[in-house]
């Protein structure tokens, strides 16, 4: 009974999720309309510029956003239980166990006044009611799990004397003691050097490998993207503007946004006149959160845009398996289709 | 010195981190005034703790010499009742050091978790324990001092509640103020994502980090209350002769000013240089424990 319900919906369904903030000058719209799922045992990218809603719609799950100012409305699933209508007290049992985060400063993330092995342990005890000794050689083990060297004696240091990077690891290490179902990583390589990003990112594919963790990873890294997710929901103005799994992605993206976030990466730089390689930018900003015409929110920096493109707002339409845009003129050739 | 300095880096190269504490101890090291107040507060610890133990009986008469100078016999003179005055000013010592910490320690205990919970409860507690501190706060410190003691009637104990209480506002402002920066560092709301509760969080993430300001404020309490604990026993609303107390020998020798000064300025001296201790001691703390006041 339970397991074939359990194969009926996905780990995570999040559906017509809409959120607001009451701010000084009036509701900024964060969040409007967004469903997506994710599968278990799937690392799922959540992408787009800066306040497009990538990390309000994460923080959305495990509600960690202020209760005096926010305005949700919406569904989260997590395994067929509403999470949007549970109270506080049950959020909490929920928060480091069920779902779990990881977020972008490492360096600041830590608490400096206890060793790191006390921390991990510590969530350890509060959700799974382990003994002092128990929790403290499972710090032990997941130290380990997540690549720190020599993790018997790491786990008796305090944060200063560790790294970004082995701070990061640390993060996740507590991030993912309680084996979580769904792990949050809101850009856990931003703050990173390069050298390390690589290293810490295969910790997440590690981990999705060996214990099944379901991952959401916030990031406007498409280079990121490409490295360790399985599908990718591109995000613009708060709406999922795309969805697809990764290679399709790449290969064939319809939207004239997510072609251009791709082709701003690196390794689309294209070669000018003077031999220099250039990266492409996005011309414009992204719109102001206040008003939400009835329009593609994209348009004023669309290269594609058209009289249409005002009139009305484009729907989620579907461009093969898995695949879908929001747009009345999407791309139809490969790899970036120059428009 | 020189062997010790150059040893220091040694640990360091060798790759291990030096404790906080040791870190802290090094930065306080390099300060004169510091180490001057450290060593003032050592001296006066040092007097209360055990130059009772050693001077003479500070209640017992020497009918043979009221009012002597300092001599042999008497180091720092006599009182007009033949009393020894080096052993009532240790005896003195004592009591400055008992209304100093345990006032401060009072505020501390009943402060410190008010200010903690204003600051995180900032939307429904807050504004009110504020409002109740400005109150209280409006009051300059001895006025508030003097009318508690008054009220509650002249004892060392009294005393002791008195300054306790004239301080909690100053402890509730600090910490407030305090866990009103700390609650919106990230590894509060990472600890908040990792389902931490309000009392954990209180505890465990916000007053750690500010230990370091309230030993200062500490340190720097204890100075005002010696002053504070003086001032009510010289008024007589605080230790009541003939226990000696700093205070208490300051009015006994108000009278014999002319004729033996060396009464009045002996608990003076004493005053003026355990309040300055503490006070270079507490300011030495607070550039010490500032990880970036490092120079």
């Amino acid at each position: 009974m339970s397991e074939r319900l359990m194969s009926e919906h996905s780990l995570l369904e999040i559906t017509g999720l809409r959120v607001g903030f009451d701010t000084e000058e009036g509701r900024v719209q964060a969040v409007r309309d967004v469903s997506l799922r994710l599968e278990r045992g799937e690392i799922l990218a959540l992408c787009g510029e800066s306040g497009c809603g990538k990390s309000v719609t994460a923080m959305s799950i495990p509600r960690l956003l202020p209760p005096e100012t926010t305005r949700l409305s919406g569904s989260i699933r997590l395994d067929g239980r509403e999470l949007t209508d549970l109270p506080e007290s049950a959020l909490r049992a929920i928060r480091g166990k069920d779902v779990s985060m990881v977020f972008q400063e490492p360096m600041t993330s830590l608490n400096p006044s206890f060793t790191v092995g006390f921390q991990i342990a510590e969530v350890l005890r509060r959700h799974e009611g382990m003994s002092r000794t128990a929790a403290r050689s499972r710090a032990v083990e997941l130290l380990e799990l997540v690549g720190i060297p020599a993790p018997a004696r790491r786990v008796r240091e305090y944060p200063h004397q560790l790294s970004g990077g082995m701070r990061q690891r640390v993060m996740i290490a507590i991030a993912v003691a309680c084996s979580p179902r769904v792990l949050i990583a809101d850009e856990p390589t931003t703050a990173l050097d390069v050298t390390i990003q690589a290293g810490v990112l295969d910790v997440f594919r590690d981990l999705r490998d060996r214990l099944g963790t379901a991952i959401i990873l916030i990031t406007h890294d498409l280079g990121v993207v490409a490295d360790v997710a399985d599908r990718a929901v591109v995000m613009y103005a708060g709406r999922a503007v795309e969805e697809a799994s990764v290679t399709e992605l790449y290969a064939r993206p319809r939207h004239p946004y997510t072609a251009g976030l791709m082709r701003a990466l690196p390794s689309a730089a294209v070669t000018g006149e003077d031999g220099r390689r250039r990266l492409t930018e996005i011309p414009g900003l992204v719109p102001p959160p206040f008003e939400d015409p009835d329009e593609c929110a994209f348009h004023p920096r669309c290269p594609r845009a058209r009289e249409d493109c005002t009139a009305t707002r484009p729907a989620l339409e579907a461009f093969g398996t898995g695949h879908r845009a929001a747009c009345f003129h999407p791309l139809s050739t490969a790899a970036g289709g120059d428009a | 010195m020189a062997d010790q300095t150059l040893s220091a880096p040694l640990p360091a190269l060798a790759g291990a981190t030096p404790g906080r504490a040791r870190q802290v101890w090094r930065r306080f090291r390099r300060r004169p005034a510091a180490v001057a107040g450290l060593a003032l507060v050592a001296g006066f610890l040092a007097l209360a703790v055990i130059g009772p133990l050693v001077t003479a009986d500070p209640a017992a008469q020497d009918y043979s010499a009221p009012l002597a100078p300092p001599s042999g016999g008497h180091l720092l003179g006599t009182d007009d009742l033949g009393r020894d005055l080096l052993a009532r000013i240790a005896y003195g010592a004592r009591v400055s050091l008992e209304a100093g910490v345990l006032s401060v320690l009072l505020a501390m205990v009943v402060g410190v978790p008010i200010g903690l919970v204003a600051g995180y409860y900032r939307r429904f507690l807050d504004p009110v324990v504020m409002r109740l501190v400005d109150v209280v706060l409006a009051f300059p410190f001895l006025i508030f001092a003097v009318g508690m003691a008054a009220i509650l009637g002249p004892s060392l104990r009294n005393v002791i509640i008195a300054l306790g209480v004239s301080q909690l506002p100053g402890i509730i402002r600090v910490t407030r103020g305090e866990v009103l920066t700390l609650r919106e560092l990230d590894y509060v709301a990472a600890a908040v994502a990792d389902g931490a509760g309000d009392g954990r969080i209180m505890f465990r993430y916000v007053l750690p980090g500010a230990t370091s300001t309230l030993i200062v404020q500490a340190t720097v309490g204890i100075p005002t209350a010696i002053i504070g604990e003086a001032t009510l026993s010289f008024l007589g609303l605080g230790v009541q002769p003939p226990t000696p107390s700093w205070g208490v020998v300051l009015t006994d020798a108000q009278q014999f000013l002319d004729q033996a000064p060396w009464l009045a300025i002996w608990p003076g001296v004493m005053i003026a240089l355990s309040t300055l201790g503490f006070n270079l001691l507490g300011d030495g703390l607070r550039d010490a424990l500032d990880p970036r006041s490092v120079r």
